[in-house]
């Protein structure tokens, strides 16, 4: 058997099953979206734009997405820069890959569970009891965008930690010592050496996610309470309540677009900034 | 610096923490400790729909995880040093597999494989009494999807950092292509497969967003879970998060090792 017959024979499986679960799929939603409903719900045939053009329908569940995704991942890096400087710079070794392990963990748990167990801390005899104990009343925290911003930032820190980490191990600890032996004060040496060194990993991370958040859905179920919903809220709506496949269809499709225009600009600053795929680690 | 780790990883182990300790409550309220008892995993462990749902999601990701991890590997063993048109569009497929949004992944399985079980069932049916229907094969089928391309990720990784030489020296010595396959590459590249196997069935057994789409009649525990909080937050439910964890956590542990056992080995 030559070697290019053992190739395609390993790759068949597989090729079919990309074919079939994936290729196929995103057609049939793409092709969907021109469609109409039909009078029973699910799909009927035929070619309108007329889904897209009801796409406002939707607006606030795209704006609610467009603004916490963003501010949500902006707060996730602002909390997960210095975790990370600080396991890749001043932890010992022998404690790092302990350290390390113990933020990734909770990714690889089920986030159901994980954003359930805010319901505990943010509702009425968790965190409101206690401000209430300093004279705070009346302070409502679940159901609110702030209990999204929560959830989003809990679930997707351990993501944002690890790519900056492996940006700042990277780093030549030489040129800080350098800027030091210069005279260089230490923060304009983590402004103009550090800071842009890490950027790499800044920028993975912080696409990473994005993109995860443009589709989140648990999380502003659970915690957002029916108030606070996401485009994958609408989606779950159009699809198992209200069974509108062709509008949720187009939702899709234009979730889908927006993401990969975001993912479009964010590869042309990867390239500006010379990071490498490689350092999206998956675990 | 040190401080605000600490203040970091409270906030990453609190909420984990705090669903634990209430499991343990011997009362009735789910936000509250009263007392230590075991009784909710009692109540967990006896109840049908929780063992039904437990057993489907196992067995939901041990299928999906095998075949994941089968055609995972031998796509990837294909794929390493290959070049031209075939392993683009691979490269390709894997990224989108990984990057299309899960529960876009979901909406498009639904939509397609119902929509696929209308046109087919009819004569299905007439031909031999049989109809397909969504449920264990389609959440196999979109699960491994996702966890295939994990699959691929790991092991084409693993493979890029293998040691020519020993492959050479092994065909130098008389070994047949097959031979040197079982007794050189398989030994080096089997701890990144076991780590693939057991990161695909973690996913898998967490996943709640496409198996919400495409289970049909099947339940899943996340699954339950997720329509148990939606009718109210019980002991119990702590009790199934907390286990769940615990049982996550042991295969991320044994994954860990693997992987750096696999990376301590590319370093020798």
């Amino acid at each position: 058997m030559t070697q290019s017959r053992a190739r395609a024979l390993l790759l068949t499986p597989a090729g079919l099953w990309y074919a079939a679960m994936l290729l196929l799929p995103l057609a049939v939603v793409l092709i969907f979206s021109f469609g109409e409903r039909s009078a029973i719900g699910g799909y009927a045939p035929g070619f309108t734009f007329e889904q897209y053009a009801n796409l406002p329908a939707r607006f606030a569940a795209f704006r609610n997405t467009l603004t916490l995704a963003p501010v949500g991942t902006v707060a996730a890096l602002v909390i997960a820069y210095p975790l990370a400087y600080f396991l890749a710079v001043k932890v010992s070794p022998k404690w790092k890959t302990m350290l390390l392990v113990l933020v990734i963990v909770p990714f690889w748990t089920s986030i159901l569970i994980r954003s359930y167990a805010w319901i505990f801390l943010l509702g009425g005899k968790g965190i409101p009891a206690l401000l209430e104990s300093i004279g705070l009343d009346d302070v409502r925290l679940l159901n609110t965008p702030f209990a999204v911003l929560v959830g989003i930032v809990y679930g997707y820190l351990p993501l944002m930690v690890f790519p900056i980490y492996v940006a700042l191990e990277k780093l030549d600890k030489r040129l800080l010592e350098a800027a030091a032996d210069l005279g260089t004060p230490p923060w304009r040496a983590f402004l103009q050496i550090t800071l842009p060194l890490s950027m790499p990993g800044v920028l993975t991370g912080s696409m990473l996610v994005f993109i995860l958040l443009m589709g989140e859905f648990l999380i502003p179920a659970i915690l957002g309470g029916g108030k606070v919903f996401f485009v994958g809220n609408a989606l779950v709506d159009l699809f198992l309540q209200s069974r509108n496949w062709a509008f949720g269809s187009a939702v899709a499709v234009a979730l889908v677009g927006v993401m990969l225009i975001t993912v479009g600009v964010y590869t042309r600053l990867v390239k500006r900034f010379g990071a490498s795929r490689d350092d999206v680690g998956l675990m | 610096m040190r401080l605000y780790a600490w203040a970091v990883y409270a906030f990453l182990y609190l909420p984990i923490g705090i669903i634990a300790l209430f499991s343990f409550s011997a009362g009735r309220s789910a936000s509250q400790m009263q007392g230590f008892s075991l009784q909710w995993y009692g109540r967990a462990l006896n109840n049908p729909f929780v063992m039904e749902a437990l057993w489907t999601s196992v067995r939901v990701a041990f299928l999906s995880a095998v075949l994941a991890t089968v055609v995972g590997t031998m796509a990837a063993l294909a794929l390493t040093g290959m070049r031209g048109r075939t392993r683009k569009v691979f490269d390709l497929l894997v990224q989108i597999a990984v990057m299309i949004p899960g529960i876009v992944i979901g909406i498009a399985t639904l939509i397609a494989l119902v929509s696929v079980f209308d046109l087919v069932n009819p004569w299905l049916e007439g031909l031999t009494g049989w109809k397909l229907s969504l449920g264990t094969g389609s959440l196999v089928a979109a699960h491994g999807l996702f966890t295939m391309s994990l699959v691929v990720l790991l092991v084409r990784g693993r493979m890029e950092t293998l040691d020519g030489a020993l492959i050479e020296a092994s065909g130098d010595l008389g070994a047949t292509p097959m031979g040197t396959f079982w007794q050189v590459t398989f030994p080096q590249i089997l701890p990144a497969i076991l780590a693939g196997f057991l990161l695909a069935f973690t996913f898998s057994f967490d996943d709640f967003i496409i198996a919400f789409f495409v289970a049909g009649a099947e339940t899943t525990l996340p699954i339950y879970v997720f329509s148990s909080i939606r009718r109210g937050v019980t002991p119990e439910i702590n009790a199934i998060g907390t286990m769940v964890m615990a049982a996550s956590l042991l295969m991320l542990i044994v994954a860990q090792l693997l992987l750096r056992r696999s990376q301590a080995q590319a370093r020798r």
